[in-house]
């Protein structure tokens, strides 16, 4: 039996292997939109065919953070804003884990908001789910850095006078090789870009409206959605940078004016991941470093042998 | 005195060679069989601004730095700037002459660039030199160095002409330019070298020169290494081969030796986009089943505090190196003082638990950063380990023997597949990663990929499984278990021999002192003991779990207790207290927090002041006693 059997190992996967015994039922409020993450990532996941044991699953805190109950991976559920760091440590440790980070709008777009453009920057192989509902939905109703201008909530009593936050511009422009945008009332297409998004060889970033029946009544409930990839009206290459931007662009605009575009904003299957990147450069090993522990064979350098001669 | 140890100080301008071409000479008087240990001063500065470093070369052991020098090798500050050109330092150009007369001893020799450097410009000047029976070789460094090529060799001829006024042989000082510098400068170098040398045998008659290198003989083979150095290479010997950091002096250096040393290694460095990065990335490699590291200075380590949490409640091994400058805030960031002692002892919410130790040593600190990856992974803690810019820049020679040891990669207490398929797992198939009760309160992880080895890793309170839980019977168990593991973990450092102790056993008086200080101390109470004072000294580098029992052995065996700290509030002192309940009409203290570390003679002062004379007053010495208040 090797270390890590679990990865690779070819055999048909069930969805329900990823439910969990405890709390089957997630404990979401009835109607929202975290239902429908969790939906595309079950079905997700058996058709990529990566397992509960070796999938990773990173998230932040908030009512998305739940993800982490209600889907029996392994599973990191660490602290506000911090998914993506502990990620992408775990996948250099070892590149053969499917590594899936997720959290809200606040938690990565607002105190994550470093690591998502340093994340994206460097293109970690690895899928990154914002599940968006434009709210602070655990704290109960704050506004959130999605929510539009004008927003009133407990902590924004005269209305935010702020502009809200472009996560998909925000995403291409720090380095982001992969940027959809889906939505919970769609869970077709949710499923099918969740599936892009985990094959894809880099960073993938995807923008997921979960609406939220109870802290943002009068928000829309993302319906009727448009998939700007299908729709005649809507003509742009996502793999061109400047058509993506402009397309981003009008879809975060339209948003706020009642109009939800989803899709595959941007694809670039060219650039590598930041873990070939490092390994061209030889500051990463071939072989993963988390095997190395478990290698009875290896023969551990010490200081002694490499590097205090330089000393005497 | 003269004979027995040579002080030599090289100072010029932040960006002039000075930390390469002392460390070269240290090493030469290290080779020609001496103990060294270096000390430096260096501003926060881009370039320009006065620094020197300082060598204490003796045939004795040497663990700390001097009372003031005796030889001054003053070059030229190349980036000095003056008040006419708006600079606010006043002149910068005198400085590295100027302002290093105060502390050379009587009889002390100065040699100085005269091609950049102006006594006259100094008050006094002459009249200190006569009154101080000082040796004074002004020589045209820079004009030498000029004529031979390059301005930066004036550093060497410097060098030069400090061997020709010690009597030390060049062979020792050219086989390190042959090791040390590439082709294409090494010939000139040797020849300016050479010809300083000779210039001032010539010209001088150095026969009146009361400072000479000592001699000395090793019994084997010796390396002169940092505590950055000794640090990195325990983490190597540990298998620690992840690190992930953000620049932040003076825990750059460990960061930088680290990232250069790794990929050689097969190991991975990351630098960052902040702090919180680095410790959570560290503590998802670390998850993932590698040997994890990061670290920062006071304003950085700040920002770890979650991630340190996170690890904690978590259960994730985790080290950390935190290198203390002088604060509050930005502080004085290349300064040392010891005053992050209490920030990392309890930063980060909650009743949370983590171990601390505080090397006094470059030799100890290669073996506490191996102590604290063992410890991080046998007992699933984080581990901190806290030094200061003190112990990370100084120099000082180590037997090459110390760190002739095996390797050690192990992580501690994990699972096989096989193993895992017999430990207890719910019903759905999740393994209890965190079982209530077991041995030390250590319960044995998996690693993400495994077979059978799922679990939930939170920052919420949890079930065996992982599982968020508020239950008040679990909660209780978990915490408690979590607690246990300090208890084992003091009774693992029992058998360590982290402390250090010098003078006699039964002596009357007692001097304790954690971290860095400690070499220093140990001078002190050595020149104490052949004075005739009757006084001990215990260093401790356990500051959490704290060695509560030793401590008080030590306190007890004594009258009384002074307590040396670079802190301003006596921040070691209040943790003896805490620990220990008790003894605070036993404890005084005798604090320095001026940016610069205690000298030998201001601890010997110190305590004479405080303990024999009992009024605290150290007249001369920027230090403050506080007398001993009760508990």
């Amino acid at each position: 039996m090797s270390t890590f059997s679990a990865i690779g190992e070819e055999r048909e996967i069930d969805r329900d292997e990823y439910t969990p015994g405890v709390e089957p039922q997630p404990t979401w409020c009835p109607g929202c939109g975290d239902f429908s993450v969790l939906k595309a990532l079950k079905q997700a996941l058996p058709e990529v065919g990566r397992s509960p044991e070796e999938t990773l699953l990173c998230t932040g805190i908030g009512c998305s953070g739940k993800l982490n109950s209600y889907l029996d991976t392994y599973g990191f559920h660490t602290i506000h804003g911090r998914s993506l760091p502990v990620a992408r440590a775990a996948k250099l440790a070892n590149p053969d884990l499917e590594v899936i980070a997720a959290g809200g709008d606040g938690d990565g777009y607002g105190i994550g908001g470093n690591h998502f453009i340093h994340t994206a920057r460097e293109n970690h192989d690895m899928t990154y789910i914002v599940f968006n509902n434009e709210i602070f939905g655990l704290t109960k109703g704050q506004t959130s850095p999605t929510s539009p201008k004008g927003h009133k909530s407990k902590t924004q009593p005269h209305g935010s006078a702020k502009e809200p936050l472009k996560p998909l511009s925000l995403s291409l422009n720090a380095g982001a090789s992969y940027v959809a945008r889906t939505a919970a009332v769609n869970p077709n297409q949710a499923k099918e870009i969740l599936i892009e998004a985990i094959e894809h060889d880099g960073f993938a970033h995807v923008d997921f409206l979960t609406q939220c029946p109870t802290w943002n009544k009068d928000a829309r409930q993302y319906v009727p959605y448009i998939d700007v990839n299908e729709s005649d009206d809507y003509d742009f290459d996502k793999t061109d940078r400047v058509e993506a931007a402009e397309m981003m662009r009008t879809t975060e605009e339209a948003l706020y004016d009642g109009e939800v575009l989803t899709g595959r904003f941007y694809v670039d299957d060219e650039r590598i991941s930041y873990g070939q990147e490092k390994q061209q450069i030889g500051e990463m090993p071939e072989e993963p470093l988390a095997e190395r522990y478990w290698d009875d064979d290896y023969e551990w350098e010490r200081s002694y042998d490499r590097f205090v001669d330089k000393h005497e | 005195m003269t004979d027995q140890e040579l002080i030599w100080r090289i100072s010029g301008g932040s960006g002039d060679g000075i930390a390469s071409t002392s460390q070269n000479f240290a090493k030469a008087l290290m080779r020609s069989g001496l103990n060294v240990f270096t000390h430096r001063h260096y501003p926060s500065r881009i370039r320009g601004g006065h620094t020197y470093t300082e060598i204490r070369a003796a045939a004795d052991p040497v663990d700390s730095r001097g009372d003031g020098y005796n030889f001054l090798l003053a070059l030229g500050d190349s980036f000095a700037r003056n008040p006419q050109e708006g600079a606010v330092y006043g002149n910068e150009e005198i400085k590295p002459l100027s302002e290093n007369l105060d502390e050379l001893r009587e009889g002390g020799v100065i040699v100085y660039d005269e091609g950049l450097l102006d006594p006259s410009e100094i008050p006094d000047f002459q009249q200190r030199v006569e009154e101080n029976g000082w040796h004074v070789f002004p020589l045209d460094l820079r004009g030498l160095a000029r004529d031979m090529g390059r301005e930066v060799m004036r550093n060497t001829a410097g060098v030069g002409a400090t061997c020709a006024l010690i009597g030390m042989d060049l062979e020792h000082v050219e086989d390190l330019m042959r090791d040390a510098m590439p082709e294409k400068i090494l010939d000139p170098n040797l020849e300016i070298l050479e010809t300083a040398y000779d210039q001032v045998r010539e010209e001088y008659d150095v026969d009146d020169v009361e400072v000479s290198v000592p001699t000395g003989e090793h019994e084997e083979t010796q390396l002169l290494m940092s505590g950055s150095d000794a640090i990195s290479y325990g983490a190597i010997d540990e298998g620690c081969r992840f690190i992930a950091g953000y620049p932040m002096t003076p825990w750059t250096e460990v960061f930088t030796i680290m990232t250069q040393n790794l990929p050689e290694l097969g190991g991975i460095s990351e630098q960052v986009e902040d702090e919180i990065a680095a410790a959570a990335l560290a503590v998802g490699a670390s998850h993932a089943g590698v040997k994890a590291m990061s670290g920062s200075s006071g304003g950085g380590f700040a920002l770890m505090s979650e991630p340190l949490g996170l690890a904690e409640m978590t259960e994730t091994p985790l080290v950390l190196v935190e290198a203390m400058r002088a604060g509050p805030s930005t502080g004085m960031p290349t300064k040392p003082e010891q005053s992050d002692l209490e920030h990392v002892l309890y930063t980060s919410q909650g009743d949370s638990q983590r171990v601390v130790l505080a090397p006094g040593t470059v030799a100890e600190a290669y073996e506490q950063s191996r102590l604290a990856f063992r410890l991080a992974y046998e007992y699933q803690i984080p581990t901190i380990l806290l030094y200061d810019q003190k112990l990370g820049g100084e120099l000082k020679n180590v037997p090459k023997s110390h760190f002739d040891r095996e390797p050690n990669p192990t992580l501690g207490k994990t699972l096989t597949e096989e193993e895992l398929a017999e430990q207890p797992h719910s019903a759905d198939g999740k393994f209890h990663r965190f079982q209530h009760d077991v041995e030390d309160g250590v319960t044995p992880r998996s690693i993400p990929g495994q077979k059978g080895g799922r679990f939930l890793a939170t920052g919420n309170e949890h079930d065996p499984t992982g599982h968020i839980s508020e239950s008040p019977d679990n909660r209780v168990a978990q915490i408690d278990r979590r607690t246990q593991k300090l208890e084992a973990i003091r009774a693992d450092l029992d058998d360590e021999d982290t402390s250090s102790y010098a003078g006699p056993d039964d002596a009357e008086y007692g001097i304790l002192t954690f971290g860095s200080q400690q070499g220093t101390v140990e001078e002190a109470v050595g020149r104490l003991n052949d004075a005739g004072v009757s006084v001990k000294s215990l260093g401790v580098s356990d500051m959490l779990p704290f060695p509560t029992e030793e401590v008080r052995t030590f306190i007890e065996s004594v009258e009384e207790v002074l307590v040396v700290e670079m802190t301003a509030s006596g921040q070691f002192r209040g943790l003896v207290q805490k620990n220990l309940g008790q003894y605070g009409e036993k404890l005084s203290s005798l604090l320095k927090y001026n940016g610069n570390p205690f000298e030998p003679a201001e601890v010997v002062d110190g305590f004479e002041a405080a303990i024999i004379e009992g009024d605290g007053d150290a007249s001369g010495h920027q230090t403050t006693f506080v007398p001993a208040a009760g508990d």
